[in-house]
């Protein structure tokens, strides 16, 4: 076994232990914290399955805000069960993105044209919540219908925290599997040749509006679900913490920040952010509201200068160059 | 082998194309020359699938290709080196051919492919893991050669080879070009450079303004008062 298979696995103990652990009262505050960690990184990585490949886009606060209001009203409209509701936000969260994206594919709408697009998407999306406030609740928010039961299977709702903690650890988990899945497949060579030079990958056979329409529609699924489960977490939505252009700038700090090339790299990037925000506000309180937006600003400028494929980007590029160094001077 | 009858194509309210005529048979080499701005890259890109034709036939091997896309167009076996080699810059060497050989039937002939095109193109067997931004001008044009030989072509589609080449860069490339030929390779391509090209293929064309003026033996072609005046430089 490999020793970077050997962390891989002590580190998945670890965090599957850790609910278990004494924490001297602290523990609600650790878990509350590790749930969002895994929830936005799940998120990013869903983001960066597009943005890898040059499809940057600044609208994934639509897709969120999408699947978890899609998924509240349901519940609380018509008693549907987030289960089923889930997967009803998520298909229509991917019906719309192919809406967005097939026009944007067709007439060739790309890089910075497409990230503008994608701004208004977002905004307009949680513009569409604020307006329509008769059942989305506008921008006061909606709170999830409370089940009768406080661990209720039918309605995802949990009032035991270590439920959520297992739940998004199997879900970031599935983020995981399924970028290393994309990463190994030809899906990841086309995507790249695409993002390269589009008539170029036309010109060797790539169905280039396949490819693209595919990998959004994987990225908005994904992200709506992250949307969901936030909602069924948090058991309220907020058209603010879950659509327009605040988050979708959000996810693509956290992303950029860490690195969107690399597996952990999202992860290492949210876990970064969300800390350093935490860490302002136990400081701070109330005192520097927008302080940690006003870092993130900076360090995001400061990243994509210096440090393009983020921390653990380039970490690890770091430690492989010295472990071919090392091996062609043993050699 | 290919055959483009009553062809007209353009961008928007622009008609670049008129009426376009054009034959390739089976092991053929054909040039297409002309002027700037008079249509060739169009053509090129009319034939390759990348822009749709607004009237007229385009038939390859029996069937209509008229409004298929790109893809599909590789699919039945016509492969594009596009204007400007087009290369993927970021990707090695190597990853570029394996991107000419995306479509599965190729995918399965990689080895034997990517062989031929080394042996080809020795140079490219030396930079395999290089990025292929960091070639030298001939050697893009010679990669994006070798990509397009990655899908196992019946005919290839040379957009300006020799653009932005060095002269004695354009010789060899031509002589390339010619070893391909003798391969067993249908040819058509589009040139400035008229008097080499003439020396390399069968047939020509020559287009003016979104019209074909012209056509005949290259050697007939090139001994044209008007054509050796306008063109070649005699």
């Amino acid at each position: 076994m490999t020793p970077g298979r050997l962390a891989a696995l002590a580190l998945l103990a670890a965090l599957a232990a850790a609910p278990f652990v004494p924490m001297a009262g602290m523990r609600q505050y650790v878990l509350h914290v590790t749930i969002q960690i895994f929830i936005w990184s799940f998120i990013g990585g869903a983001w960066s399955l597009m943005g890898r490949f040059g499809l940057v886009s600044l609208g994934h606060g639509a897709f969120l805000g999408l699947g978890a209001y899609a998924a509240t009203l349901l519940w609380n409209f018509y008693g549907l069960t987030p289960w089923v509701g889930g997967l009803v936000a998520v298909a229509l969260t991917v019906g719309f993105a192919l809406v967005v994206a097939y026009p944007c594919s067709r007439f060739r709408i790309l890089g910075h044209y497409f990230a503008l697009v994608t701004l208004a998407v977002g905004e307009v999306v949680r513009l569409l919540i604020i307006a329509e406030r008769d059942w989305t609740g506008g921008s006061l928010g909606l709170t999830l219908r409370p089940a009768r039961t406080d661990a209720s299977l039918l309605a995802i709702q949990y009032a035991d925290k270590r439920v959520f903690y297992y739940a998004s650890l199997v879900v970031w988990l599935l983020g995981l599997w399924v970028w290393t899945l994309l990463d190994r497949s030809m899906a990841r060579a086309a995507m790249e040749a695409i993002g390269e030079d589009e008539t170029a990958a036309a010109s060797v056979g790539i169905h280039v509006t396949r490819f693209k329409l595919g990998i959004t529609a994987l990225s908005a699924a994904l992200t709506a679900l992250g949307g969901v489960l936030y909602a069924q977490y948090f058991t309220y939505v907020n058209p603010d913490t879950l659509a327009g252009i605040g988050v979708s700038l959000r996810i693509v700090f956290a992303v950029v920040l860490g690195g969107m090339y690399s597996l952990l790299g999202p992860t290492v990037g949210t876990a970064l952010t969300i800390a350093l925000s935490e860490y302002l506000r136990v400081i701070f309180g109330v005192k520097f509201i927008g302080m940690a937006e006003t870092i993130y600003g900076l360090l995001l400028v400061l990243f994509i200068i210096f440090l393009p494929s983020g921390i653990y980007g380039s970490a690890r590029g770091l430690l492989r160059r010295r472990r071919t160094l090392e091996a062609s001077a043993t050699a | 082998m290919l055959e483009l009858k009553n062809i007209t194509a353009g961008y928007g309210h622009f008609t670049a194309l008129w009426d376009v005529q054009l034959r390739v048979a089976r092991g053929e080499a054909v040039a297409v020359v002309g002027p700037n701005g008079a249509g060739k890259t169009t053509l090129m890109r009319v034939i390759s699938g990348l822009i749709p034709s607004r009237a007229g036939e385009l038939v390859f091997e029996g069937e209509s290709l008229a409004g298929r896309p790109a893809h599909d167009i590789v699919a039945h076996g016509i492969a594009h080196v596009p204007e400007g080699r087009r290369i993927f810059p970021a990707l090695t060497v190597g990853d570029n051919l394996r991107m000419g050989a995306f479509l599965p039937a190729a995918r399965q002939a990689f080895p034997e492919s990517s062989a031929r095109v080394y042996d080809l193109f020795p140079a490219l067997a030396e930079r395999q893991r290089q990025r292929a931004g960091s070639l030298s001008g001939g050697e893009q044009q010679m990669l994006a050669i070798g990509r397009a030989l990655m899908s196992r072509p019946k005919l290839i589609l040379l957009d300006e080879p020799s653009m932005g080449l060095a002269p004695v860069m354009v010789l060899r490339l031509f002589d390339l070009i010619r070893r391909i030929r003798e391969e067993g390779y249908t040819i058509l391509v589009v040139e400035q450079n008229v008097r080499q090209v003439l020396k390399l293929v069968d047939r020509a064309y020559l287009l003016e303004v979104g019209r074909i003026k012209m056509e005949g033996r290259a050697h007939e072609l090139a001994e044209q008062d008007f054509v050796r005046k306008a063109y070649v430089g005699l």
